[in-house]
């Protein structure tokens, strides 16, 4: 089966920072990777190199078939293939959920308002918010607005889900939700890129684990390399996220 | 002193009144339009335009704030007329006006611009949405809904200040006055009416922007919270 991310000796810097030191990895297609690590680990950065918030400077980036370090890399075929969710969920304010969920269909598919209409149904009904359709993101909680971003993400179509520590503003009980939706998701066949603390979530749906350390992927195998570390490292960053 | 009150000399002018009015609200009505459209142009220039263009709009923006509308009005209708340019009046008037709120428009409109967090924009490119795109449904709109109510003040305050085109010769409510006041030297009774009037007006514009911004902002509709 061939690779639909495809990271090779990818390197990048912020000024004289350079934060990823050559991260090699690949996810197949409809499998779940989870990316865990410390704070300030490059983690954040190699997510959003792959959707191109951010321009690499060294290696290559192979992403659903879009070459990321060419110049003339297609953005908006890219963004169509790709779907990326923050720990922020910036819903749209002035937009009601149903708008939010729209909007990008229409603008960027250029879809009839019906048409859109129906992907927004169908998307909401997959992270069970159908009776917050008509909201301001203002009247959701936290939860509901990252599900609601989720929708936002989904309606678009992408071949490839990323997640930045989506539940680390929310408190365990909305955390659970929206977790929940991940795993449907995942159940369902998407492919998933995950930054996230949840071990528990991490061991539990990913096929991949990714242990970045310091701008370089240290550790990196199925779930079980969170039960059996071979690396010290990583054994710590284990036994120290579970003291939390 | 025995002064004997006679308002009816000066409502006797109501006709006039009235057409000084109509010249009030159309001079206002037409300088808010093109203030609008010119300020919300010039923020999105300043947060988002190259440097030259940027430049160029802050020297507008400063000059206009910096200077008297009085000045400004002058120079727009007389200077350009000696250069042998010939506006109508009232043409040269919502002009004038135009280009002075046009300059605190941008100013108001910018501040809402940048009040908007960057990781809407975010949101937005990694959506694909284009920068047009971006700008027009997840950066003015919201931008404009934010800064709605000092927009709303800001154009009261121009219906106000449209009086100061009297003095280039438009006969709007004020000049309207001063005619009357000429030929009837009831200056008290003119100018309690006058101030009537102007808080009437005043009244009706704050009304009519309240009334718009409902029907353009459903959010507020709904909600009734600002932004
Ligand atoms: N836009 C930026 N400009 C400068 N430095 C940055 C920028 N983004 C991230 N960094 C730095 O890069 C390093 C890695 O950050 P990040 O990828 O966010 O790590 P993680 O997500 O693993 O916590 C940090 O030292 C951070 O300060
Ligand atoms: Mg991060």
């Amino acid at each position: 089966m061939s690779p639909i991310v495809e990271l090779k000796d990818v390197h990048k810097s912020f000024g004289s920072l350079e934060v990823l030191k050559g991260v090699t990895f690949e996810v197949n297609k409809g499998e779940v990777a989870a990316i865990i690590g410390q704070s300030g680990s490059g983690k954040s950065t190699a997510l959003r190199c792959m959707d191109r918030l951010e321009t690499i400077q060294g290696g290559s980036m192979l992403i659903c078939g879009h070459q990321l370090h060419d110049t003339d890399v297609d953005l908006k075929a890219l963004r169509r293939d790709v779907g990326i969710v923050f720990q922020s969920y910036n819903l749209f304010p002035h937009l009601t959920v149903a708008q939010n969920i729209m909007l990008a269909p229409r603008m960027v598919k250029g879809m009839k308002q019906r048409d859109a209409r129906e992907i927004a149904d169908t998307v909401i009904a997959k992270v069970g918010l159908r009776e917050k359709m008509d909201c301001y993101p203002e009247q959701l909680s936290g939860g509901q607005q990252q599900r609601v971003a989720i929708a936002r993400s989904l309606a678009m179509e992408p071949k490839l889900m990323l997640f930045d520590e989506v539940t680390s503003a929310l408190d365990p009980q909305l955390t659970g939700e929206v977790l929940r939706v991940m795993e449907q998701l995942a159940a369902d066949g998407m492919t998933m890129i995950l930054v996230t603390h949840e071990m528990a979530f991490a061991r539990k749906v990913a096929d991949r684990v990714i242990y970045m350390r310091d701008g370089k992927v240290h550790e990196m195998g199925s779930s079980d390399i969170l039960r059996t570390p071979a690396t010290p490292e990583l054994a710590a960053f284990v036994s120290e996220s579970a003291e939390h | 002193m025995i002064y004997n009150f006679d308002f009816g000399a000066v409502l006797a002018y109501w006709p006039l009144l009235l057409e000084g009015v109509w010249t009030t609200l159309r001079l206002t009505l037409f300088s808010t339009v093109f203030g609008i459209l010119v300020g919300a142009f010039c923020a999105v220039v300043r947060t988002g335009g190259p440097a030259w263009a940027r430049w160029i709009v802050s020297l507008y923006v400063e000059f206009i704030r910096n200077t008297p509308l009085l000045v400004q009005s002058y120079f727009l209708i007389f200077g350009i007329a000696s250069m042998g340019i010939r506006l109508p009046i009232l043409l040269g008037a919502v002009i004038a006006l135009t280009v002075n709120i046009g300059a605190y428009t941008t100013e108001i409109v910018r501040a809402g611009i940048e009040s908007i967090h960057r990781g809407q924009l975010e949101a937005a490119t990694c959506l694909g949405l284009s920068s047009t795109q971006t700008y027009l449904h997840v950066i003015i709109r919201p931008a404009l809904e934010r800064v709605y109510p000092a927009l709303s003040s800001q154009y009261v305050l121009l219906m106000l200040a449209s009086s100061i085109v009297s003095s280039v010769g438009v006969e709007e409510l004020f000049g309207i006055s001063n005619r009357i006041q000429s030929e009837t030297y009831r200056n008290f009774e003119i100018f309690v009416v006058l101030g009537v009037i102007y808080l009437l007006l005043a009244v009706l514009v704050r009304s009519g922007f309240a009334l718009l911004g409902l029907a353009i902002f459903p959010r507020r509709r709904t909600l009734g919270t600002p932004l």
